[in-house]
C-alpha cells in the first residue's frame, strides 16, 4: 500500500510474542465522499479521512480489545488488550481452527467513483433533485450520497497476514408532498459494492418517487388486521434478514441453553419450498468479502434446506464452543469495534410460484412493497413496506398507504406459502447490531406469500 | 494533538475566508458482561480533527483521524467548498459561556474493577428475582476532551465524563421470549444501579403472566421508557428548524398556536448540571441554553443551528451537536418533558380495559416526518378492571404524536431519567389504536 502509515513488518512484529491464547490486530484506512440535498439546498459536502488500528486478545476465555488512532502505540496497546483478557479470562479459550492465510485482495472494481469528479457527481444528482422537485405537489425532497473506499489489514498470531480493499456505493432518494397538514413519503435505498455506474441511471427511479408521493396523499389507510400479504423481492428480503437471519446469529445462542433447545439442527421452520442461504463468497454484493474480519475464509452456509434448520452463521468462537465449522461471519464495522458475528448476503432461494399464482387466489389482501426499515427481538419482528397495495379479488386494487408488518418468526415462515422465481436482492440497508451500524449487508428473495400476517397502519 | 490554530491558518492560506477546527479526543472503556459473567474488556482511544471552510461563501468540509495529516485536511475541505451550501452565518465570536458541570475527576479515577463489581453484583441481584434469567450488561466509562476554534476568535474547550450502565434480560420458555431492561447514565460514578435493579424486578413481576390482547381502540399508558423510546424522536423532529423552514414539519408555521394539551410543557436544556447532555457551548461554539419548546400547549420555539437560524432569521439555540466525521445537525440535549398529577398507579386503576407500553419495536419506521409512530410493542402489559393482569404478545400500536399529545388523558406525576437524556413522566392517552392477533 502507498501510504500506508504502518508497514506489515512493523504490524507481524507487534502482533507476536506476547503471553495470550491469541492476538489479532486490525487497521482500517478509509476515505469517504458524502452529498446530501434537502428540497432545494444542498445541505452538506465533504470528506473523511480515517485511520485507526485496533489489538484484541483472547487469554483463558476472557477478551481484550483496544482501539487508537496513533500506529506508533500499537506495541503498547496489544499489550493493553492482552492485560484486559487476562484480567478477565477464567476458562478456557476456544477458537475453531482456521488455516492462517497470507493474502492481498484487492477490490474487483467495475466503476471507481474516485474517478468520477465531485463536479460531475453533483451534476448528476442536481437532474434528479430537480426532476423530483418539478413534480407537481412535491414540497421537497432528501437525497444522500455516499462513497466508501476502506482498505483493512488483518495479522494474527497464529501467523495470518491479510489486506482488504472495497468500495461501498451508496445513495437514497424520497421526496415529500404535503397538502394542508398531510405529508406523505416516499423513498428508495440503493447500493453497489465497487460500482458507481448504477448511479447514473436512477432517472426513471427519481419519476416514480416523486409521483408515488403525491399518490400517497390521496390513499386511504389500510384496515389494521390481519391477511395474506405478498412482499415484493426487496420487502420479502428485509423480512428474511429480520425474521431470521438474525436468530440464525449464533452469538445469541452458543451460551444460551434455551436458545440451543429453539435453534437446534434439525427443526422444522417451513415448507419444503422454503430455503435460506447466507455467505459472503456470493460475489459482487454488498455483503461480499474473501475474508472475514477474523481471516475466516468467506462461506455460503445453507440456513434453511428445504424447510428444515440446517446451519448457522459464526465466529471462530460461537462455532469453537458449539462444535460447528466456522462459517467466516465476524465482521466489524470498523476498527473502533471488535468483531462479532454478522449476517452478510441473506436470501431466500427462488421457488416456482408465479407472481399471479402468489395473488390468484386471495380474495383480500396486501401487497407489500419496497423498505424503510425493519427489525426484531427474535421471537417478533417488524418492517415497515414503502408502498402497499390492496389485493382484491386476486388483482392488485388500490394504493394504500405504507404498512407495517410484524410476525412471530416460530409461526410465520411456517405461513409462507408461495415462492416465486424472480430473485433479486436489496443492496440498499445497513444492518445495526451491539451499536455497530450500518454495516454494509444485501438481503433477497422472489416474491413470497405469507398467510395471517398482522397488518398495521403507518 | 493537533494545533488547531496551525489549521487556521492553513486553510486561510489556502483562501479560505472563514474556518473553524473541531477536535475530540475520547478514552472509552466498556465492561461487557454476556450470559450473566464478565466477557470483554475494551478501550477506545479516539482522535481526530475537523474542518470547516467558508470560501467564496460557500461551506467546505472534512475530516481526519490521521494525526498531523493538516495538508491533506485542508485541501480536501477546500476541494469540497466550490459544491457545498451558501453559508447563512458567519462562525460566532467567543461568548461568554453558562458554567455548565459536565466532568467529574471521580468518574476518570473510577476503577475497572469497581465497574466489574458494579455489573455482577446487579446481575446477582436480578437473578434472585428470576434465576432462569440470562443477562447481558455493560458499564461503560467514557471521558473526553471536546476544543473548537474558529477565525473568528471563539477558541473553547470542555471535558466531559460519563458512566452509564445497562442491563438487558431474556427468559425463553419454549418458543416464547420475554426481554427486559433498563438503562442509566450519569456525569459522576453515581449510576443508579438500584433503579435498574428495581425496574427489571417490577418488569419480570408483571410479565410473568401472558394476556390476550383484542384490536380495537384503548386507553393506552407509556411509561417513561415508552415515551422516549416511541414517542420523543417523532416530536422532537418536528422541532427541527430545518424541517420547519423547508416546511417539512406538521409545525411549521405554528409558532404561538396552541397546538398541545394545555398541561403540556416540554423544553430542551444543555445547562443541567451533572447531566450527560449537558455542555457549556454546543458543537459550533455557541454558549448554551434552555429551550422551551412546548409551553402549556403553545408550539413556543424551534431549535437552530447557525445555519438553520440563518436561514430562517432566526438565533441559534444552540442545538448543534456532530461526531467527527459529520457535520452539525439539530439535535436536543436533555429533553424534559414536565411531570403532571396523575399517579401511575391511578392511571391504572382507572382503565377497564388497556394497554401499557414500555418498549415498542419499530416505532422509528415509517412516516415519522408527520410525527406518525407505531410498532410492535415489544415490552408491554395489558390492563384488565384496573390491574395489570399480564405481559402482551403480537400487538402493535399506531398513532400520530401530535395528534395523541393534543388530548392527554393524564400525565404522571413523577419523571425518570431514560438513557441519561429524556427525563419524561409516563402519559396516558384515552384511545389509540390497537391491533392483536389473538393467539
Amino acid at each position: 500500500m502507498s501510504d500506508q502509515l504502518i508497514s506489515r513488518d512493523e504490524i507481524e512484529k507487534a502482533v507476536r510474542g506476547h503471553n495470550a491464547d491469541y492476538v489479532e490486530i486490525r487497521f482500517d484506512d478509509t476515505a469517504t465522499n458524502r452529498i446530501v440535498y434537502r428540497g432545494q439546498e444542498l445541505e452538506e459536502i465533504g470528506r473523511t479521512r480515517g485511520f485507526g488500528g485496533c489489538a484484541r486478545a483472547l487469554v483463558n476465555g476472557g477478551w481484550g480489545f483496544v482501539s487508537f488512532n496513533r500506529p506508533q502505540d500499537v506495541r503498547a496497546r496489544v499489550e493493553e488488550a492482552v492485560a484486559q483478557a487476562r484480567h478477565v479470562g477464567t476458562e478456557t479459550s476456544v477458537l475453531a481452527p482456521v488455516e492462517p492465510v497470507i493474502d492481498v485482495v484487492p477490490a474487483n472494481v467495475k466503476m471507481d467513483p474516485r474517478t468520477i469528479s465531485l463536479a460531475r457527481k453533483k451534476e448528476i444528482f442536481d437532474g434528479y433533485n430537480a426532476k423530483m422537485l418539478a413534480v407537481d405537489g412535491v414540497t421537497s425532497t432528501n437525497i444522500v450520497y455516499g462513497d466508501a473506499h476502506k482498505r483493512v489489514t488483518f495479522a494474527s498470531s497464529e501467523g495470518s497476514y491479510i489486506e482488504q480493499e472495497r468500495i461501498d456505493v451508496i445513495s437514497r432518494l424520497a421526496a415529500t408532498a404535503r397538502r394542508n397538514g398531510d405529508m406523505q413519503q416516499a423513498s428508495m435505498s440503493l447500493g453497489a459494492l465497487n460500482d458507481f455506474s448504477y448511479i447514473d441511471t436512477l432517472d426513471e427511479a427519481a419519476d416514480m418517487i416523486a409521483n408515488r408521493a403525491v399518490e400517497l396523499l390521496n390513499a386511504p389507510y389500510v384496515e389494521p388486521g390481519v391477511y395474506p400479504v405478498v412482499l415484493d423481492p426487496i420487502l420479502a428480503g428485509v423480512f428474511c434478514h429480520e425474521a431470521f437471519g438474525h436468530l440464525s446469529e449464533s452469538d445469541f445462542v452458543y451460551e444460551n441453553d434455551r436458545m440451543k433447545e429453539i435453534m437446534v439442527l434439525g427443526r422444522k421452520f417451513g415448507g419444503k419450498h422454503l430455503n435460506i442461504v447466507d455467505g459472503a463468497a456470493v460475489p459482487d454484493l454488498r455483503g461480499s468479502f474473501k475474508y472475514d474480519d477474523e481471516g475466516t475464509p468467506a462461506t455460503k452456509t445453507d440456513l434453511i434446506r428445504e424447510g428444515v434448520l440446517v446451519g448457522r452463521l459464526h465466529s471462530r468462537e460461537t462455532a469453537g464452543k458449539m462444535g460447528e465449522p466456522p462459517s467466516g461471519n465476524a465482521r466489524a464495522i470498523d476498527y473502533r469495534f471488535p468483531p462479532i458475528v454478522r449476517m452478510t448476503n441473506t436470501y431466500i432461494e427462488e421457488g416456482e410460484a408465479s407472481f399471479e399464482d402468489l395473488i390468484g387466489d386471495i380474495k383480500l389482501g396486501v401487497y407489500a412493497r419496497n423498505w424503510f426499515g425493519g427489525t426484531t427481538s427474535m421471537e417478533m419482528f417488524t418492517f415497515s413496506a414503502g408502498e402497499a397495495f390492496m389485493i382484491r379479488d386476486g388483482k392488485v386494487a388500490e394504493l394504500v398507504r405504507p404498512v407495517k408488518l410484524t410476525g412471530n418468526l416460530f409461526t410465520t415462515l411456517e405461513n409462507i406459502d408461495g415462492i416465486g422465481r424472480d430473485l433479486d436482492f436489496n443492496q440498499g440497508g445497513g444492518c445495526g447490531k451491539g451499536g455497530q451500524m450500518p454495516l454494509p449487508v444485501s438481503n433477497g428473495s422472489p416474491h413470497i406469500r405469507i398467510q395471517d400476517c398482522v397488518v398495521g397502519e403507518r | 494533538m493537533t494545533d488547531l490554530n496551525t489549521v487556521l491558518d492553513a486553510a486561510r492560506k489556502a483562501g479560505a475566508q472563514q474556518a473553524e477546527a473541531y477536535q475530540v479526543a475520547n478514552e472509552e472503556t466498556p465492561v461487557k458482561f454476556e450470559a450473566n459473567r464478565l466477557k470483554e474488556l475494551n478501550s477506545r482511544h479516539t482522535s481526530g480533527v475537523a474542518l470547516r471552510v467558508i470560501a467564496n461563501g460557500r461551506i467546505g468540509f472534512a475530516s481526519s483521524t490521521r494525526p498531523d495529516d493538516v495538508a491533506d485536511l485542508v485541501s480536501a475541505a477546500m476541494e469540497t467548498a466550490p459544491f457545498g451550501p451558501e453559508a447563512h452565518f458567519d462562525f460566532p465570536k467567543q461568548s461568554e459561556a453558562p458554567a455548565v458541570e459536565t466532568f467529574d475527576p471521580a468518574t476518570e479515577s473510577f476503577a475497572v474493577d469497581d465497574m466489574i463489581a458494579a455489573g455482577q453484583s446487579l446481575i446477582d441481584a436480578v437473578r434472585k428475582v428470576e434465576p432462569e434469567l440470562l443477562c447481558d450488561a455493560q458499564l461503560r466509562r467514557l471521558v473526553g476532551e471536546v476544543t473548537l476554534v474558529n477565525s473568528n476568535g471563539a477558541n473553547v474547550s470542555y471535558r466531559g465524563s460519563m458512566l452509564m450502565a445497562w442491563l438487558h434480560g431474556s427468559l425463553i420458555r419454549g418458543t416464547d421470549m420475554l426481554f427486559v431492561g433498563d438503562v442509566d447514565a450519569a456525569v459522576s460514578p453515581a449510576v443508579d444501579m438500584a433503579r435498574i435493579e428495581r425496574t427489571v424486578t417490577w418488569q419480570l413481576e408483571h410479565a410473568r403472566d401472558l394476556a390476550t390482547m383484542r384490536t380495537a381502540e384503548m386507553p393506552v399508558i407509556f411509561t417513561s421508557s415508552g415515551v422516549a423510546y416511541a414517542l420523543v424522536m417523532p416530536l422532537t423532529l418536528a422541532f427541527s428548524g430545518r424541517l420547519v423552514e423547508q416546511g417539512q414539519s406538521p409545525l411549521a408555521g405554528r409558532l404561538g398556536d396552541d397546538v398541545y394539551d394545555a398541561r403540556l410543557s416540554v423544553h430542551d436544556d444543555a445547562t443541567l448540571p451533572m447531566r450527560p447532555a449537558s455542555r457549556p457551548f454546543d458543537d459550533e461554539g455557541v454558549a448554551s441554553r434552555r429551550t422551551a419548546l412546548i409551553e402549556s400547549g403553545t408550539v413556543r420555539s424551534f431549535m437552530y443551528d447557525l445555519q438553520t437560524a440563518g436561514l430562517a432569521k432566526a438565533e441559534s439555540t444552540g442545538s448543534a451537536e456532530r461526531s467527527l466525521t459529520s457535520q452539525p445537525n439539530i439535535s436536543t440535549s436533555s429533553l424534559i418533558i414536565a411531570p403532571g398529577e396523575t399517579t401511575f398507579e391511578e392511571m391504572v386503576a382507572g382503565i377497564k380495559e388497556g394497554l401499557i407500553v414500555e418498549d415498542l419495536m419499530g416505532a422509528g419506521q415509517g412516516n415519522v416526518m408527520s410525527g406518525d409512530f407505531s410498532g410492535n410493542v415489544l415490552l408491554g402489559y395489558k390492563i384488565e378492571g384496573g390491574e395489570i393482569v399480564g405481559r402482551v404478545k403480537d400487538t402493535m400500536v399506531a398513532g400520530n404524536v401530535h395528534e395523541a399529545l393534543a388530548s392527554v388523558s393524564a400525565i404522571g406525576n413523577e419523571a425518570r431519567w431514560i438513557n441519561g437524556a429524556i427525563h419524561t413522566p409516563p402519559l396516558l392517552f384515552g384511545r389509540m389504536a390497537v391491533s392483536a392477533k389473538a393467539s
